[in-house]
């Protein structure tokens, strides 16, 4: 779902053609007819945005036809658990839980907790929590739940009326075949084939896997999307086994490290979150972090933060001095890329770096990027060829209308070229958690560097200007641990993994794996996952051994975080008793003549631990796992069909209209994602939902095979250039009815944020869908062009606003409302002029003043928040 | 040369007698390759080093070889060995010779100066230096020891850098570290798009 597998990632997509060969069955859930759809045996069109109440649909038959894996489910899940008697569903509050505060548009998740759980203050909801996207900081452990290691109020029947799989039953009893026909525009009878389809492909005997791509995350909903197809997993049994699982294909080569080892504004190496002022100290931040009484190896995450910070400032960070944690700089809320581009337009950033990315194609609302990266002082750009986001000020559609002219741009560029893949070494996270070391093939050319030597030597630069400095905030960059291996003036990547991996400071050895970090400052390592990919001092990411001469796991094929476990949580591949749930389907189970874990991958569980091992009275972390607790990164041990913390939207995922939505909420009286972060200004404006004039269509965008997201590697490339060398647009022969459209003509595409014009393409692969007694038309463009390259054009991303998920906030660019003509698009000043017509049509007022919903009624207000 | 072997090699020149009398009755191989073809080796031939490598595009991850010649890449293709990939490349993979090795690829740095109307070239030390005059300018102009309600952040809000998806681990590492060093918060790429 979410997904077109076979033409956004067809090497991959050979295994799911080879399972098919040998008898299992493809379902493509997907608005558009794609090449996966046709290699599938069911394909189900469906609305663009309404994946949540589809899914949610597939949990209800599930549950009303008591089809769970009930075995898995009350063993492994947090089903028997006890949900405190506060809390309220949307069920009870018309599409809202409870605790939510309209003021901050922000829920306080205290009453989601469970029965015997202190709530305790809470980390990660509410309002503060919801502006520095703490959902985001969850990648490797789950949120803290204190208490989580003692017990549990359960009722191992599932009947208590407020235990999780009641509460679930009752959460979805709404999204019956019928709703789901009425909110997602699929027959009943197509739906109802996907859920046979999906459960007798599930339990002991078999199991079904579940992909998904960004069309799942862009959207307000993005990370409940998530979580629903996840809950359907567990119940089904699908989680921890071979051949099941929630797969994120994800389109850059190193988009998973720089997730795990982030480039991002709230996270530090390891999902361990940025310090925020309310950690006065180590000691607190450890405390916010991970709970005391809790489980799992996360309640280790002091270990791993000591350890960073003995990385970052070596010998200066000791416990004396709280490892320099005082040296963190603190966030305060969102400071994410879409917030700082409005403080670029408001002339509060003043340089930016852009490295490998082209947001002036490929962020969303192309216009604001362009706009923000004018009034800057400076830009650096690093790239392997020109790009719109370093000419934006010669060649962009702004320099066309007027609102940029080169004479008037104060914005001072620098464009570096880049080192490509095979002209520097270093490892690839591949979308598996696979990382792959590559060998240097050549030398670079000319002035082409790596970020590595960039980096390296802008921070010797740095340091040698400061060096006299006693200017209390220069003492972090002048301690830093900056003294990596050099070789000619090239940093050298095995040294810096080697210290990402760790080592034992009391024997300068690699350490080999994050179970041997310690919190007495013995230990340094920059990212605790990744330990162990130097174990016994081998970079254990360049290992090569053919897949042929393997098993299927492979696991002498590069380096899989963490601990080269190739399938997560793959304890739940054996029963309690610790036996395989079937012959078909073993993966790893007990051997209890060896006393350990044996089987085909690396276990995901203390290798020794047997399966009926109980933890004494008041044990915390690791030992506090029961032999049957498979989930070992969660604080109670369990695979969470509820999360009684950790999201911003609630605890369980709900169907909500997308920002920009022809139709009203089909389920419940809430229509849009109450929380979702909308960044109401004037130059952000909102089409007006419900509008069936001005803006009546659906637009969705995507990726073509042979473009690579915002063209900079592709575009300028001869051979792809060619494969693809113009942008078109998708309509139904319908919708080319309706509006005039002829195939290979022009036609424009009209937002209240740009006009962009393309070829027709009249085509069956889009279809109008029957909605809520309305027929809904959807359009869809791939959106890789630009101004610069060999093949230019306007970019799609120019139609869309900047309206985010509370949890990630990744923005909704899979779904906008538009309006769709023939012919080419007004050219220069005159396209301002009818945009602004279009916007006064709409009743789009100026400055725009934007709620949280119509039904709230309320101005938006996290705006002006700090 | 006598007129017997004049007039056997004409014959084995000519595709359907050596259809006939060769081994290639189909005649799909041998027998009807022209002299040029014959004489055409793979590009992969004059490869003295082979570096493993993995495709730069997307994140599934496929292997590569690169076949390299005195410092030149010659061809870039599949390894059948990857348990990922088994060799196979896509069209983007299978231009990632192209990527490399095209016109496309920019060697010099650029500049352009505030309101000016073109790029020129500038020497890389020197733009690095300017580079490193700009970060510590920013960073001044936008430093906070305490936010607007008092609490220490010790930050700075005036740089702010997007990428990181497409570069490698031990990249993003120093370059999170010295930003993070420097008071930097607003590092993002491509993962919260």
């Amino acid at each position: 779902m979410g997904s077109n597998m076979a033409e956004a990632h067809p090497v991959g997509f050979q295994w799911v053609m080879e399972a098919k060969e040998r008898g299992a069955r493809v379902l493509h859930i997907d608005p558009r007819f794609t090449r996966t759809s046709a290699h599938a045996d069911v394909h189900v069109p469906l609305r663009a945005g309404t994946d949540i109440a589809f899914l949610g649909g597939v949990i209800n038959h599930i549950l009303t036809n008591a089809l769970d894996f009930r075995e898995y489910v009350v063993a492994y899940t947090n089903a028997s658990f006890l949900v405190g008697e506060d809390y309220r569903d949307t069920e009870d509050l018309d599409g809202l839980f409870s605790g939510y505060d309209p003021e901050t548009a922000s829920y306080d998740s205290s009453t989601w907790q469970y029965e015997t759980v202190e709530a305790g203050p809470d980390d990660h909801a509410g309002a503060s929590a919801k502006e520095r996207s703490a959902s985001y900081q969850h990648g490797s452990g789950g949120p803290k739940v204190e208490g989580g290691s003692g017990r549990i109020a359960a009722d191992p029947t599932l009947e208590h009326p407020r235990c999780v799989y009641q509460v679930l039953k009752r959460h979805y009893a709404r999204y019956t075949p019928e709703a789901v026909a009425r909110t997602c525009g699929v027959s009943e009878e197509l739906f109802r084939a996907v859920c046979q389809t999906w459960t007798a492909n599930s339990g002991r005997e078999r199991t079904a896997a579940l992909v998904y791509s960004v069309g799942w995350t862009q959207h307000t909903t993005g990370a409940q999307c998530i979580r629903a197809g996840a809950i359907i997993q567990l119940l089904l049994g699908n989680i921890g086994r071979p051949g099941g699982g929630v797969f994120a294909l994800r389109g850059h080569a190193s988009i998973q490290g720089s997730t795990d080892i982030p480039t991002l504004f709230n996270l530090l190496p390891g999902y361990l979150p940025m310090p925020t002022p309310e950690h006065g100290d180590l000691a607190e931040y450890v405390d916010s972090v991970r709970a005391d009484q809790q489980k799992g190896f996360w309640r280790n995450a002091d270990a791993y933060m000591i350890s960073l910070l003995k990385e970052y400032w070596g010998e200066h960070a000791t416990a004396d001095n709280d490892y320099c944690f005082d040296y963190l700089p603190r966030i305060t809320g969102d400071h994410g890329t879409y917030r700082t581009v409005m403080d670029m337009v408001d002339g509060k950033v003043f340089g930016y770096f852009l490295l490998g990315q082209n947001p002036a194609v490929g962020s969303a609302h192309g216009r604001l990027q362009r706009l923000g990266m004018a009034n800057l002082d400076w830009l650096v750009v690093r790239d392997l060829t020109m790009i719109e986001s370093a000419s934006f000020w010669k060649d962009s559609p702004e320099v066309e209308t007027g609102e940029i002219a080169p004479e008037r741009c104060r914005t001072e560029v620098f464009f570096f070229p880049a080192a490509s893949h095979v002209e520097k070494e270093g490892t690839f996270t591949q979308t598996q958690r696979m990382l792959q070391w590559r060998e240097k093939a050549v030398e670079p050319k000319g002035d082409q560097r790596s970020e590595l030597w960039f980096f390296y030597h802008l921070g010797r630069k740095l340091r040698q200007r400061l060096a006299d400095s006693t200017d209390e905030r220069d003492r972090p960059l002048l301690d830093l641990a900056w003294d990596y291996a050099v070789v000619g003036d090239e940093p050298q990547a095995q040294d810096v993994l080697r210290r990402i991996n760790g080592v034992d400071l009391t024997t300068g050895r690699a350490v080999g794996g994050y179970t041997e970090l310690k919190a007495d400052g013995s230990t340094m390592a920059g990212c605790w996952i990744y330990s162990g990919v130097y174990a016994d001092e081998v970079n254990q990411a360049a290992r090569r051994k053919p897949g042929r001469e393997q098993n299927l796991y492979a696991t002498e094929w590069g380096w899989v975080w963490p601990m080269n476990r190739r399938v997560l949580y793959n304890r739940a591949s054996a029963d309690p008793a610790g036996r395989p749930w079937s012959e078909r389907k073993a993966l790893i189970w007990w051997d209890a003549e060896r006393g350990e874990w044996i089987g085909d991958d690396v276990p995901d569980f203390e290798r020794t631990k047997p399966p009926d091992y109980v933890p004494p009275e008041g044990a915390v972390g690791p030992e506090a796992l029961r032999g049957d607790d498979p989930f070992i990164m969660q604080a109670d041990g369990k695979g969470w069909l509820f999360a009684p913390k950790g999201l911003a939207d609630g605890p369980l995922p709900t169907h909500y209209e997308p920002h920009e939505s022809p139709v009203p909420n089909p389920l419940h009286g809430q229509r849009g994602n109450p929380t979702r972060k909308i960044y109401g200004r004037a130059d952000n404006p909102s089409n007006p939902p419900l509008d069936h004039e001005v803006f009546p269509y659906v637009v969705t965008t995507a990726r073509l095979t042979e473009h690579h997201t915002a063209g900079g590697m592709s575009r300028t490339v001869p051979h792809l250039a060619e494969l693809q060398p113009e942008l078109f647009v998708e309509v139904s022969p319908a919708l080319a009815r309706e509006r005039g459209l002829e195939n290979l003509g022009w036609a424009h595409v009209v937002t209240s944020r740009a006009a962009v014009e393309a070829r027709v393409v009249v085509t069956d692969r889009m279809r109008p869908l029957r909605v809520d007694q309305r027929e809904v038309h959807q359009i869809w463009l791939p959106y890789h062009w630009g101004s610069v390259g060999l093949v230019r054009g306007d970019s799609p991303n120019d139609l869309f606003g900047v309206v985010v998920d509370p949890n990630v906030f990744i923005q909704e660019t899979k779904v906008a409302t538009c309006d769709v003509r023939p012919g080419r698009r007004p050219r220069g000043p005159a396209l301002l002029d009818y945009l602004a017509g279009y916007r006064r049509r709409a009743g789009i007022a100026e400055p725009t003043v934007l709620t949280t919903g119509p039904e709230a009624g309320l101005p938006h207000t996290e705006e002006d928040q700090p | 040369m006598g007129v017997g072997r004049w007039l056997a090699s004409r014959l084995a020149s000519w595709p359907v007698y050596r259809q006939i009398t060769g081994r290639d009755p189909l005649g799909r191989g041998r027998a009807a390759q022209s002299p040029r073809s014959a004489g055409l080796t793979a590009r992969i031939a004059d490869a003295d080093r082979v570096a493993k490598s993995v495709c730069p595009f997307c994140a599934v991850g496929c292997a590569q070889r690169v076949y390299v010649s005195e410092d030149r890449v010659l061809q870039i293709e599949g390894d059948p060995d990857s348990p990922i990939s088994r060799g196979r490349l896509c069209p983007k993979g299978s231009a990632s010779t192209q990527l490399v090795t095209g016109p496309q690829r920019a060697r010099k740095v650029l500049y352009r100066a505030p309101y000016g109307g073109q790029w020129r070239e500038l020497d890389l030390d020197t733009a690095m230096d300017m580079v490193a005059d700009r970060v510590l300018e920013a960073r001044a102009k936008g430093w906070q020891d305490v936010d607007e309600r008092g609490r220490r952040v010790r930050r700075t809000l005036g740089l702010a850098s997007l990428g990181g998806a497409t570069l490698d681990n031990e990249e993003n590492y120093l370059i999170k570290k010295l930003f993070t060093a420097l008071g930097a918060l607003q590092i993002e790429n491509q993962a919260r798009i």
